[in-house]
């Protein structure tokens, strides 16, 4: 049980959560993240930890209501109400060092998990340039909170409401062909982001690590629903990952396995059924 | 003749999630009791992983002494309700049995559920003896299954401050997010969990050891004086054959713990999906594939094949599984290997490319070994199928434990007591042997605790 301590709408359709989570607080570090499960009829979704209070027990996650899960969450839950079950944190937290030059990419809510590791790496004395993207200037969260740990901040929309026009990849590509030292680079958003992003530091021989968010049901390692092929392999992304080499992820059979759920997500009611919020 | 177990209508069961077998009556098990010759030197006893006192118990149930009989069976079992369902008594207790030798054995299982549920129904398992004394010591214990469950349960009668750590949700391991709730319903889980919680034994769900805590952090920061692992055989393998990552495969765990743990059956009131297909390829032989095929079956796959690649006699699962399996409608498929999952252009499954194969000599084992007969590959039409071909250990505890020591496969390596490589650190169950039975891991469990009070005595 996990209450609820504030909750602040962000974007359309884009909530923060900050939940009393004190086990978690305590123990865990940027790319890790929380499996919940909202309530007894709840299905268990992966959240990414945004950001954490170990002094508080606090954690911060940003959800963006797509479907019956999530928006079961950002619709009935507020202040003071108790999520059932969050349990991490799980998987592996980013790797850390003095690595140079780094470029952290975020798309949409990406941001979000984005933010904790890029803050780790410019307090370990690395360059961080920042490239967070959004399809509209409504929907980009957290742009203050990434100037403050970026040594350089990039804004792209797709439909130049904000920042310049274009994708996040624009200005990763042009950086990269002006012969500026790149040492690494982290992608976090969807799916066709990062598949764009190892696509265009892979010519450049630059090392590029990207955040897959697969279907997940345990987060422990015991179902395999997870499972993604990364150079070759079949890989756990809940106990292995959640963050691979992308220039050897199969982002085509991660997006085809996104789909399985497709009709039943149609069906879904946004509550199970439980409770008063989508009233035919 | 041995008294036949009242069951749901084939027919009937193989569309619903309600309990399978219904258990004996008074008359049927006081009955089935006065079989048992009461044999001084029983067979059947030694054959039991936890030794219950069988005859002993079965003479108090023709006596209908049903009380009595529940405290002969507590004594070494502390989940009687669940082994008298689950345990595979052909090759174990009953397997031995000397009315086995001419006719049938007695049905001890049946006798041992019947007690059991007849304590539940009428309370005579409700008064929890408190421990003769305090130790005032605290042992963790990782992992709620029925090791778990065992080894807790036996060190809270001690005295010890017990708290049990569980991944996920709920507790109660296998027996709640796997073997299916037609041949266990999950409230009696729930009722054996609810007597350990009586014990006094915290119990700490959506805690993953390795993560949430590491064990060297539960002894020297959380003032635990020993852990008991028993974590299980969660990791799931898969074939390594092409096509398995298409949608509409599933591993037997992910399948069975999206339906019963989650509980998709009641999709959408309970909001976990699951795929089923219209023909349904189950990839094994043993109880776990059993349980996927006939879940498969109950949640409307029209077709249910059972693949495997040796003939029925060595089919790994309860006979009596095999059976409900066959009467359901669950088609075998023996002596088939798949060698490939085949997909349309959509990345769904639409068929198990399977190999022909012939038994040919035994090995050093004595088992037949399966060999491919050339050229006989054939595609099996089929839109799911579930690969449920064993299961190893997870490597987390493995990771996050440095001096920890573990075999080849990844078991922790523990001696007869359960005591590992560290020392305060005791292990049992699936963990240690690999994937074995309910019995034996709890048996594991009973081990460890006694191993423990010695430990934590000295
Ligand atoms: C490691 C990881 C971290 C994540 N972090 C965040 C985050 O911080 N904020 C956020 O808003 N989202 C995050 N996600 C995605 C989030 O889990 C999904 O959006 C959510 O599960 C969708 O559920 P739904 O019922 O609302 O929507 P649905 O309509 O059921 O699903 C929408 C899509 O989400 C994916 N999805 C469905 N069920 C699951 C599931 N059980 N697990 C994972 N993906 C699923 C599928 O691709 C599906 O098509 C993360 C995913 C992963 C794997
Ligand atoms: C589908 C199926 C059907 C079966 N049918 C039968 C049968 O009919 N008869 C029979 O005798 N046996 C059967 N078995 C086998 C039997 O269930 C197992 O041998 C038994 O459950 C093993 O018990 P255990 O306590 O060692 O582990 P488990 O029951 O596997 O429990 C381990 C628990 O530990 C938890 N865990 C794992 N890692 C961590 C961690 N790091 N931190 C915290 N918790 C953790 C897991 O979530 C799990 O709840 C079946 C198994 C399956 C999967
Ligand atoms: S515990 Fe299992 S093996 Fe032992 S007597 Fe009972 S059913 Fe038989
Ligand atoms: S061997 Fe059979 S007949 Fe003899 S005591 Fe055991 S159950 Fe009874
Ligand atoms: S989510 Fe089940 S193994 Fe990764
Ligand atoms: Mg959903």
């Amino acid at each position: 049980m996990a209450k609820i301590i504030t909750k602040t709408n962000l974007a359309p359709a884009v909530y923060e959560f900050v939940v009393d989570a004190p086990l978690v607080a305590h123990k865990c570090h940027p790319g890790q993240f929380v499996i919940i499960r909202t309530d007894e009829y709840s299905e268990r979704i992966p959240l990414t930890i945004a950001d954490f209070d170990r002094e508080k027990g606090y954690i911060t996650l940003i959800v963006q209501a797509v479907g019956n899960t999530t928006k079961h969450l950002c619709d009935t839950f507020n202040e003071g109400d108790d999520i059932l079950d969050v349990v991490g944190p799980l998987g592996h937290p980013s790797e850390m060092g003095k690595f140079g030059t780094v470029v952290v990419v975020g798309g949409g809510i990406g941001v979000a998990p984005v933010y904790p590791i890029a803050r780790a790496y410019h307090e370990l004395g690395n360059k961080v340039i920042s490239i967070i993207g959004a399809r509209d200037k409504d929907l980009v969260i957290w742009q203050d909170k990434m100037a403050a740990i970026s040594d350089e901040l990039i804004l792209t929309t797709d439909n130049g409401s904000a920042g310049r026009k274009g994708f996040v990849t624009d200005p990763l590509r042009e950086m990269l062909e002006a012969g500026e030292k790149v040492d690494l680079v982290l992608a976090i958003g969807p799916v066709i982001m990062m598949k764009n992003v190892a696509a265009t530091t892979k010519p450049f021989g630059v090392k590029t690590t990207a955040s897959l968010n697969t279907i997940m049901v345990d987060g422990t390692g015991m179902c395999g629903g997870c499972r993604v092929m990364v150079g070759g392999e079949n890989k756990f992304a809940c106990v292995d990952g959640p963050e691979f080499d992308a220039h050897e992820v199969d982002f085509a059979n991660l997006v085809m396995r996104q789909q399985m759920y497709k009709d039943q997500e149609a069906l879904e009611y946004s509550c199970g059924g439980h409770c008063k919020c989508v009233e035919e | 003749m041995r008294n036949a177990m009242p069951e749901q209508p084939a027919d009937v069961r193989n569309k619903n999630f309600q309990e399978v077998a219904l258990g004996y009556t008074k008359e049927m098990a006081v009955d089935e009791a006065q079989r048992c010759l009461n044999c001084p030197k029983p067979r059947c006893v030694g054959s039991c992983p936890v030794n219950i006192d069988i005859p002993k118990f079965i003479h108090e149930v023709a006596q209908e002494n049903f009380a009595e009989a529940y405290k002969i069976l507590k004594q070494k079992s502390t989940l009687p309700a669940v082994c008298g369902r689950v345990c595979p008594q052909e090759n174990q207790c009953e397997g031995k049995c000397v009315l086995g030798i001419k006719g049938e054995p007695v049905a001890i299982g049946r006798l041992e559920r019947f007690v059991a549920d007849y304590a539940r129904e009428h309370g005579l398992d409700n008064d929890v003896e408190a421990p003769a004394e305090r130790k005032g010591k605290k042992v963790a214990v990782v992992g709620s299954g029925p090791s778990g469950l065992t080894c807790a349960g036996d060190l809270a009668k001690m005295g010890y401050d017990v708290t049990m750590y569980e991944a996920l949700h709920a507790a109660g391991g296998v027996l709640m997010y796997g073997i299916p709730q037609f041949r266990l319903p999950k409230e009696i889980v729930q009722h054996e969990i609810s007597a350990l919680k009586k014990l006094g034994v915290k119990i700490v769900v959506d805690a993953v050891i390795g993560r949430t805590f590491t064990i060297k952090e539960l002894m020297e920061e959380e003032g635990f004086s020993a852990v008991y692992v028993g974590t299980g055989a969660g990791l799931p393998h898969f074939m390594q054959i092409d096509g398995e990552n298409l949608n509409g495969v599933y591993s037997a765990n992910e399948f069975l713990t999206r339906v019963n743990l989650m509980k998709a059956y009641e999709f959408p009131n309970y909001a976990t999906p699951v795929y089923v297909g219209k023909k349904a390829a189950i990839v094994g032989a043993g109880n776990v594939a059993m349980d996927a095929a006939r879940t498969a079956k109950r949640l409307g796959a029209e077709q249910v094949y059972i693949v495997y690649r040796r003939s029925e006699e060595e089919m790994p699962a309860r006979k009596e599984e095999i059976g409900h399996a066959k009467e359901e409608g669950i088609e075998l498929r023996l002596l088939n290997n798949p060698v490939a999952i085949l997909g349309d252009e959509k990345g769904w499954v639409n068929g198990l490319k399977c190999i022909k194969m012939e038994l040919g000599e035994a090995d050093a084992s004595g088992r037949r070994s399966p060999v491919a007969i050339a050229g006989s590959e054939y595609v099996l039409d089929v839109d799911m199928v579930v690969m449920a071909i064993g299961q190893g250990p997870n490597p987390l505890i493995k990771q996050t434990t440095p001096d920890l020591e573990v075999n080849k496969r990844g078991n922790i390596v523990a001696d007869e007591a359960g005591a590992t490589s560290i020392a305060g650190v005791f292990a049992g169950g699936d963990i240690v042997t690999g994937a074995a039975t309910v019995i034996s891991a709890m048996g594991a469990g009973k081990k460890a605790a006694a191993a423990i009070d010695e430990y934590l005595s000295k």
